[in-house]
């Protein structure tokens, strides 16, 4: 086990260095000068090149890219040149809504996706199953703007029962902060259920064929037991790896939701920077945002290990 | 013994019932496809006003004889700008699988051919690349170079290596070991030959499954970007931005909002039943369940 | 047959398949006294672990089952749900072939065994807890408290399948059904495993079936055995009778098809030629003619009937049985 961690965090490294590479090297290679972006249309070639010289652009690439990293490391990740905030500040300040809004569509998901899931499973083949392992494949090809649109319509312009857009921290008041959350996080679980469903129904019904369930059967267990304990359990990694390739689907989810329903996350934080040509907000966001990535996969990695026996033990 | 049974009696039930009723969902895929192509192939050869000719006096004009799905906010034809979007759809939507599974499809054949120091090298530049969200690194590389059809189906194309890598890389480890490769080898065929005659052809086909799945990946990101402002720049019309545009006017004329919506959910989900059936068709294992 | 615990009687188990209706038990009678050993063997695909299936009621969906399983005076087959789910575990236990796959990967051995106890009997769980450890030691596992927390992969497959012999005998049933029990199992553990068996059956008084295709391990272990092919029982006798003298051609190439240690190593065995006959489409005549050497006459046209030899007890299905004094 312990091996395992150990060789999972080496590898870890050169995944996180090659990302800093890519991520410097894309900003680098933009057409057009951060001096020039900087000083605008008054800009002259004398104050460019003051100011490329100030900032270092003038040095080669590697140079540029060791002094960045070596910034990075004492977590001095710049600071924009629009808004005088450092990219830790900025992030720090919207990563709390980009968390809660992630968090509460996850939980939805789940909360629609495993009891349909362990439903079409006990009744495989059922009208009930063909109609929910249908609506599941549609589901899968609605797009998370589309789901958005049509929530807005419903709730918002139609019925009028919750906001659209806007945001109020859950320190201030839990109750806006929620009603706010609610189409955001609605619309992004929405889109999650579907592979939650697919993926654990497929599991459960290959589990239900096992031995040890007729075992199970045979030690007169209830069904409940059977179903929950006995069928789900083994399928419970499933869920864990299944909410980690979610990850990544999920950031860029929040990215078109926050700016739909106009939640200061970091999603925001990153269409606004693209917007503006704030390229150090998007170079230290993109930075930060694929680091958080890659660790939380490894995180999600570790889980699966502690729960299946089988690898804790070194078996696998 | 009752193993043997009781496969004999999964097969007996689930086999025909789904054969069925992925039947006629499939040819109504199909049938929307082929629509969809040819009213995007013969756009211009159609009696359709410019899909960017304003007209001011008939902004968000209903259903008439003249605008078959009315004007949107800014009086262009609603019907027109539907079949250019389709254009930019599938042009978006076609080409950067394309770049994905070529050299995507190239990339794993080999890894999973040659193994060894290379076949780490490729995945594990393939992990740097998974590690950024997807769309936020398409997000990041058209802000750097700048929005164009061309910019945009360059990076979805790049973000769809890594999956066509696995797949084909999956496909070749597994195919790598079966006899006819083994013999063509003891027969002291080059490399390039089992390769292109003996492995390809039978690494086209998953590829080619998962390449229409890519596809309808592709609609969905382009739609996003566009939907954000930051996919196709205006006033070339996609599905995405228009739906974006009718996202201003949903509480007076929702239409415009959710009839590209619709457009670009049924050829989304056109190219995942067609996908998902071929994949079911050229995996024996996954079909079965 | 009267007072006997378990009764199969005309015991019918159909399955659809795509090539049509599969019988894979095909009018079956079977009786087991309180306290008795009954032996069912057979070559793979007799039908035997249907009908073993077919007594627990756990049978797939789409099967049909057709006749009278009585159990205790009741019949199985018309009995809820929930009643069945209280008599299985309880009065009928079942010892699964592969012990790998028989037991839960994700669950502690202490929870499969303790979920089982306390689900029949009016016991708290430290009560449960020291039940399952007895049991484990009943079985021959060493350190039993300390397996408690472990996980089946973590154990050896004889252990394992001692840990599902524990499970079995856990709420003292009346009926142990052990299909194949060793299997999968190394040779070496066959005997341990089956020796195990026989003891524990003779301690607490239950009748036991076992499901083999080996007649060497039914031999001086059952008190009576069945021998079935392509869905029927085809002779059924008291052990010692059934090995004094066999009347089957079929049983008889059954024990011609095992190693003996006697003969000179190296010896081809005579294994049965042929293939039993394809399940979803019945024979005119006697199943085993095409295989049979003595096949000859009505044995293609006619299907004989299980009748008595000597003994009422001795039972086998031929016309032209090995003659006594002659066979084997």
């Amino acid at each position: 086990m312990l091996f395992f961690v150990a060789r999972r965090l080496l590898y870890l490294v050169p995944v996180l260095i090659a990302v800093s590479v890519l991520t410097f090297v894309i900003a680098s290679l933009l057409p057009g000068d951060l001096a020039y972006v900087i000083l605008g249309d008054q800009a002259t070639p004398e104050n460019v090149a003051a100011l490329r010289h100030d900032m270092g652009l003038d040095q080669p690439i590697w140079l540029r890219y060791l002094g960045w990293l070596w910034h990075i490391l004492q977590g001095d990740f710049g600071r924009s040149f629009r808004t005088g905030q450092t990219v830790l500040q900025a992030v720090s300040e919207r990563i709390p809504v980009s968390f809660e809004l992630m968090i509460l569509a996850e939980l939805i998901g789940l909360a629609i996706g495993v009891p349909l899931a362990i439903a079409c499973a006990a009744k495989a083949g059922s009208a009930f199953d063909r109609l929910m392992t249908g609506s599941a494949f549609g589901m899968l090809s609605v797009p998370t703007f589309l789901s958005a649109i049509l929530l807005i319509y419903l709730f918002a312009v139609e019925l009028r029962l919750l906001p659209a857009t806007g945001y109020v921290p859950f320190t201030e008041d839990p109750v806006a902060n929620l009603r706010f959350m609610v189409l955001p996080a609605l619309t992004l679980g929405l889109a999650e259920w579907p592979g939650i469903m697919r993926v654990l129904r497929s599991d459960m019904i290959a589990a239900l064929q096992e031995d040890y369930i007729a075992l199970a059967k045979a030690k007169g267990l209830k069904p409940s037991r059977i179903l929950f304990v006995h069928a789900l359990k083994p399928s419970s990694l499933t869920l864990v790896t299944i909410t980690g390739i979610n990850i990544g689907r999920l950031i860029g989810g929040a990215v078109i939701v926050e700016t739909i329903f106009a939640l200061p996350g970091i999603g925001r934080l990153l269409v606004g920077a693209i917007l503006t040509r704030d390229l150090i907000i998007l170079q230290g966001v993109v930075l930060l945002v694929a680091a958080g990535f890659v660790i939380m996969n490894f995180i999600v990695d570790m889980l699966y290990a502690v729960l299946d026996p089988r690898i804790r033990h070194g078996h696998a | 013994m009752a193993t043997l049974e009781l496969s004999l009696e999964e097969e007996a039930g689930a086999t025909p019932v789904r054969r069925r009723r992925l039947g006629m969902l499939f040819w109504f895929a199909i049938g929307w496809m082929v629509l969809v192509f040819a009213v995007a192939i013969f756009a211009d050869l159609l009696p359709l006003p410019s899909p960017t000719d304003m007209d001011m006096l008939e902004r968000r004009a209903p259903i008439s004889a003249e605008h078959w799905l009315g004007t949107d906010g800014l009086g262009r034809d609603e019907l027109s700008r539907l079949i250019y979007g389709a254009r930019i759809s599938l042009i978006v939507g076609l080409c950067a699988p394309m770049i994905g599974v070529t050299i995507g499809g190239a990339l794993g054949m080999l890894a999973g051919y040659f193994r060894g120091r290379f076949e780490s090298f490729v995945v594990g530049s393939m992990d740097v690349l998974l590690a950024f969200p997807p769309l936020i690194l398409a997000l990041a590389v058209t802000a750097y170079l700048g929005q164009s059809i061309f910019n945009l189906t360059y990076i979805l194309g790049v973000l769809g290596i890594p999956a066509f890598m696995r797949v084909s890389r999956a496909a070749t480890l597994t195919l790598a070991r079966r006899e006819f490769v083994i013999a063509a080898q003891a027969l002291g065929a080059t490399h390039a030959r089992i390769l292109l005659r003996e492995l390809l052809p039978n690494v086209l086909l998953p590829l080619l499954a998962f390449f229409l799945l890519g596809v309808a990946v592709t609609i969905v990101v382009e739609g996003s970007l566009s939907f954000l402002g930051l996919g196709v720049p205006p006033p070339i019309s996609s599905w995405g931005s228009m739906i974006g545009e009718g996202r201003e006017s949903l509480d007076v004329a929702p239409m415009l909002a959710f009839i590209p919506a619709i457009a670009m959910f049924l050829t989304v989900l056109a190219f995942n039943l067609i996908g998902d059936t071929m994949r079911a068709l050229t995996d024996p294992r996954q079909g079965a369940l | 047959m009267s007072g006997a615990l378990l009764s199969v009687e005309d015991a019918v188990v159909d399955l659809p398949t795509p090539r049509g209706n599969l019988r894979a038990v095909d009018h079956v009678d079977l009786a087991v006294g309180a306290g008795k050993t009954l032996g069912i063997v057979g070559e793979s695909g007799c039908g035997k672990t249907m009908l073993s299936r077919a007594v627990l009621q756990l049978l797939p969906k789409k099967a049909k089952l057709s006749g009278r399983v009585m159990f205790n005076g009741q019949d199985l087959t018309t009995l809820s749900a929930e009643k069945l789910r209280k008599l299985r575990g309880r009065s009928l236990a079942v010892v699964f072939q592969d012990p790998m796959t028989s037991l839960n990967p994700v669950l502690t051995i202490g929870t499969q065994l303790i979920e089982t106890i306390q689900e029949h009997l009016e016991l708290d769980l430290a009560q449960a807890r020291q039940r399952s450890i007895e049991l484990l030691a009943a079985v021959g596992i060493p350190a039993p408290e300390q397996r408690l927390a472990q996980y089946p992969h973590q154990l050896s497959g004889g252990m394992r399948q001692r840990v599902a012999i524990a499970i079995a005998l856990s709420c003292e049933p009346q009926l142990l059904i052990a299909d194949e029990p060793t299997t999968a199992l190394d040779v070496t553990i066959q005997a341990q495993i089956l020796d195990l068996l026989a003891r524990e059956q003779q301690r607490r008084h239950m009748a036991m079936i076992i499901i083999t295709h080996d007649l060497g391990v039914v031999a001086g272990r059952t008190d009576e055995v069945a021998v079935m092919y392509a869905g029927r029982v085809v002779e059924r006798a008291p052990t010692p009778a059934l090995f004094k003298q066999m009347r089957m051609p079929y049983t008889e190439a059954l024990l011609a098809a095992l190693p003996k240690l006697d003969v000179a190593p190296h010896t081809p065995l005579p294994a049965i030629s042929g293939r039993p006959p394809d399940p979803t489409r019945p024979m005119k005549g006697c199943s085993f003619s095409p295989r049979c050497r003595y096949s000859a006459g009505r044995c293609t046209t006619e299907k004989p009937r299980l009748s008595p030899a000597e003994t009422q007890e001795h039972l086998y299905a031929c016309f032209h049985p090995i003659a006594a004094g002659v066979g084997a």
